[in-house]
């Protein structure tokens, strides 16, 4: 038993009092507390299910589908058909029921459209994060709720822990695969009726565990790609869907001399050092995007270091840190933290970084954490600018 | 639990299961094999071939055996085009037929065939003239479904053969009467068809078994190539238990269709009004009068069909919404949306439909807990 599981034990006891109004509808007996679950059709999320069902759940799964038929990314890929397959597969031997339900619309007119639109003009965008903000811990959460459910689940590395009412979220014991980074935007009232049941396991145990319940996702290799880029090719995508970041143009230097030519800034973040076809004797990096011009600014390494960042979109787990208060920011899915200064409210902040930092793209998320426990996450939020150290 | 939807497929009846019983277990012979192992096979699909033609008012010799309806349409619409390129390379269909056979004919555009789709009313029915105006010189086949699968509206058969042959005496008229045949009777030869395609698991036969009805004469070209079984139109060994048991239900189904459509409009009349009672602002999708007595297709305003499937699943009602995709995601209907209903209807339609096993008792359950699950699916759309 890790100490997730007994954690999650202690929290089922609060969620089956809060849990009061639901049931009624089903046919299962109404005191047992009712848990929707986020299946993709790999292991994370398998586990996940058939630890809710352990802890005497009510389980439904759910799988969602994200886009139209014949846009499937891969066969294999997440929410795919065989993704489908897998998923009602676990779904029949832990015996709960399972429904796919089509979110395409929903997800393409927000998660794809923020994508393209960031794309365009020039920023780095990270779907993952928006189909949280917008798609799972949104439209999904409203969905179980109408649907009689206590809690959503998901496979994420990430915990929660609830003391003095208070509910906080933790990274993943496990910190090569911890998630908590795409979670930033989860606030007391969705995280209060959020469990992710794997956040206590590291990779091996899951993938364990799954093999001794039988589970035919046991050793399905971790999807890595964007969901929606057909085989990864993420400048296809881009040449297909954004026009506006596909026409070839000027690459600058800091001064603003025309050193080469790029085949759409889309094809390029911010950091990037490979494949820019600039010969200048020493090693150049893309500084910024100047989507307006066409440009794409390089420079020298020194020149990639930030002092200060702008975030928008700013959301806080608890209550919003003091202005200037030290946090730990991390503005990579699975990047190093830096500490930094941070002073805002739910809406905007700015961050102040005790050193410089390198290539912090606008459009990425910065996830802030906190300095007396580097495990928790205080809250995060959109860079929408930066300024050079 | 409470099964609603028996347009998707029903229980087997008693003595479909008896004669399907009979022929896994005891004369398992190959139908086509001489000694008496065979022979007794042979026997028990030639007897369901006899009472499957009755059923349909045709002759057994015009009935060919299939795996399901799906490939009967698909051996009707591409074996009628594959034999009569050399008349003409013209079909016409509707927008909401069945799958089987819009994509059937959409493989053929793509081979070179020249396709009209004719529209259907907001009533969903096919006015026979729209039928008689898209028929031209060079059309070999006509293809309209008898009995719509999702709102169960009936069509004039026989007003939209008169009008095709019309337009064209040669032209061929195809139709899918899958969901006609035990819920209305059916008479191949007083509709005039030239072919069409019955399922058995629609009249409390089994799955995997259907028939395509061929007039006598009419020229097929083979989809499935093999020891030329039934008069070569069909390869593959004969699934005697599947022909003996979809006889046997084709029988039943055939001499109880009016009892039943009775007992059934009963049972639609107060779903409906008890409908109407808890969600006034309801829609009735499709011509309520020109419908099969078990189908009631509805749409709820500001509810989500998906929504609603799942919550009526969670209260033990069995029923549907839209189309299942392949992942098993529900898409909006074709169907609807070919009837003019704008998406946001469509998204919110829920089929009920009513069969032999419906009960009292099954329009009750219904009734208690759709008021609260209305209210619930609308928060969510």
């Amino acid at each position: 038993m890790t100490s997730d599981h007994h954690s999650a034990k202690k929290q089922k006891a609060v969620v089956a009092r809060g849990s009061g109004g639901a049931g009624g509808l089903g046919r299962r007996s109404p005191q047992r507390p009712k848990a929707v679950v986020a299946m993709s059709g790999g292991v994370d999320s398998s586990v996940a299910a058939a630890l809710m069902v352990e802890q005497g759940y009510a389980v439904t799964g759910i799988m969602l589908k994200l886009w139209r038929q014949g846009e499937t990314n891969t066969e294999s890929g997440c929410c795919s058909v065989g993704a489908a397959d897998d998923a009602r597969r676990v779904a029949d031997l832990l015996e709960i029921p399972f429904y796919v339900l089509n979110f395409a619309e929903r997800f393409e007119s927000s998660v794809v459209s923020d994508f393209r639109s960031a794309y365009a003009s020039g920023r780095t965008p990270n779907p993952c994060v928006r189909c949280n903000q917008w798609i799972k811990f949104d439209a999904l959460l409203e969905r179980a709720e109408v649907m009689g459910a206590d809690v959503l689940v998901t496979g994420h590395y990430a915990r929660v822990r609830t003391d003095d009412g208070r509910a906080r979220l933790l990274r993943g014991v496990d910190g090569r695969k911890d998630q908590s980074y795409v979670l930033w935007m989860l606030t007391q009232e969705r995280l209060a009726r959020c469990r992710f049941p794997v956040g206590g396991m590291n990779k091996k145990e899951t993938r364990a565990l799954a093999a001794r319940l039988g589970l035919r996702t046991a050793t399905k290799p971790d999807s890595q790609e964007i969901c929606f880029v057909r085989g990864g090719d993420l400048g296809g995508y881009i040449s297909e869907h954004v026009s506006e970041a596909s026409h070839r143009g000027a690459v600058v230097d800091e001064r603003g001399r025309v050193v080469g030519e790029h085949h759409g800034f889309g094809r390029y973040t911010v950091g990037q050092r490979k494949g820019l076809g600039v010969a200048l004797g020493r090693p150049v990096y893309v500084t910024s995007i100047d989507a307006s011009s066409n440009r794409i600014v390089v420079g020298e390494r020194k020149d990639l270091e930030i002092a200060s960042a702008r975030l928008e979109e700013v959301s806080f787990v608890g209550p919003a840190p003091r202005p200037g208060e030290r946090v730990l920011v991390q503005h990579r899915a699975h990047g190093d933290v830096t500490p930094a200064r941070v002073t805002g409210a739910n809406g905007a902040a700015q961050l102040l970084f005790e050193r410089p930092i390198e290539a912090v793209a606008p459009g990425q998320s910065a996830v802030l954490y906190s300095v007396a426990d580097p495990d928790e996450l205080v809250g995060g939020g959109i860079v929408a600018s930066t300024e050079a150290a | 639990m409470h099964y609603l939807d028996h347009a998707a497929t029903t229980p087997i009846v008693p003595e479909a299961k008896v004669a399907l019983l009979a022929f896994l277990d005891g004369d398992f012979g190959n139908p086509s094999s001489v000694h008496a192992y065979g022979r007794a096979a042979r026997r028990g699909v030639e007897d369901a071939r006899e009472q499957v033609a009755a059923a349909i008012g045709a002759s057994p010799a015009e009935i060919t055996f299939t795996a399901g309806g799906t490939e009967a349409d698909n051996l009707a619409v591409k074996g009628v085009a594959t034999k009569l390129k050399g008349n003409g390379n013209h079909i016409v269909t509707t927008a909401f037929e069945h799958h089987a056979v819009l994509h059937s004919v959409e493989h053929l555009q793509d081979s070179g065939f020249k396709v009209s789709v004719v529209e259907v009313g907001n009533d969903g029915l096919v006015d026979p003239g729209r039928i008689r105006d898209a028929v031209r010189r060079d059309t070999i086949l006509v293809s309209v479904m008898a009995v719509n699968n999702e709102i169960g509206t009936v069509q004039d058969m026989a007003g939209i053969v008169a009008a095709a042959k019309d337009a064209n005496r040669s032209t061929l008229v195809h139709s899918d009467a899958v969901q006609a045949l035990g819920n209305i009777p059916v008479d191949v030869h007083r509709w005039g068809v030239d072919l069409a395609s019955f399922s058995a698991h629609k009249l409390g036969g089994p799955k995997g078994v259907g028939a395509l009805f061929v007039r006598a004469g009419v020229p097929v070209a083979t989809q499935l190539h093999g020891g030329g079984h039934e008069r070569g139109l069909r390869s593959g060994t004969l699934n005697a238990a599947g022909a003996a048991a979809f006889g046997a239900a084709a029988e039943v189904a055939a001499k109880e269709v009016h009892a039943k459509a009775e007992r059934l409009l009963r049972l639609r009349t107060r779903l409906l009004e008890g409908v109407r009672a808890a969600v006034p602002d309801v829609v009735v999708n499709g011509d309520l009068d020109a419908r099969v007595p078990g189908n009631l297709n509805v749409s709820f305003p500001g509810g989500s069909g998906e929504t609603l499937l799942l919550l009526l699943d969670a209260a033990g009602i069995a029923c549907s919404s839209g189309s299942a995709c392949q992942s098993g995601a529900l898409d909006p209907s074709h169907v609807l949306l070919a009837i003019g209903l704008e998406p946001r209807l469509a998204d919110a339609s829920i089929r009920f439909s009513l069969g032999r096993a419906s009960t009292e008792e099954d329009v009750s359950a219904v009734l208690e807990v759709l008021p609260e699950i209305v209210e619930r699916a609308r928060k969510a759309a």
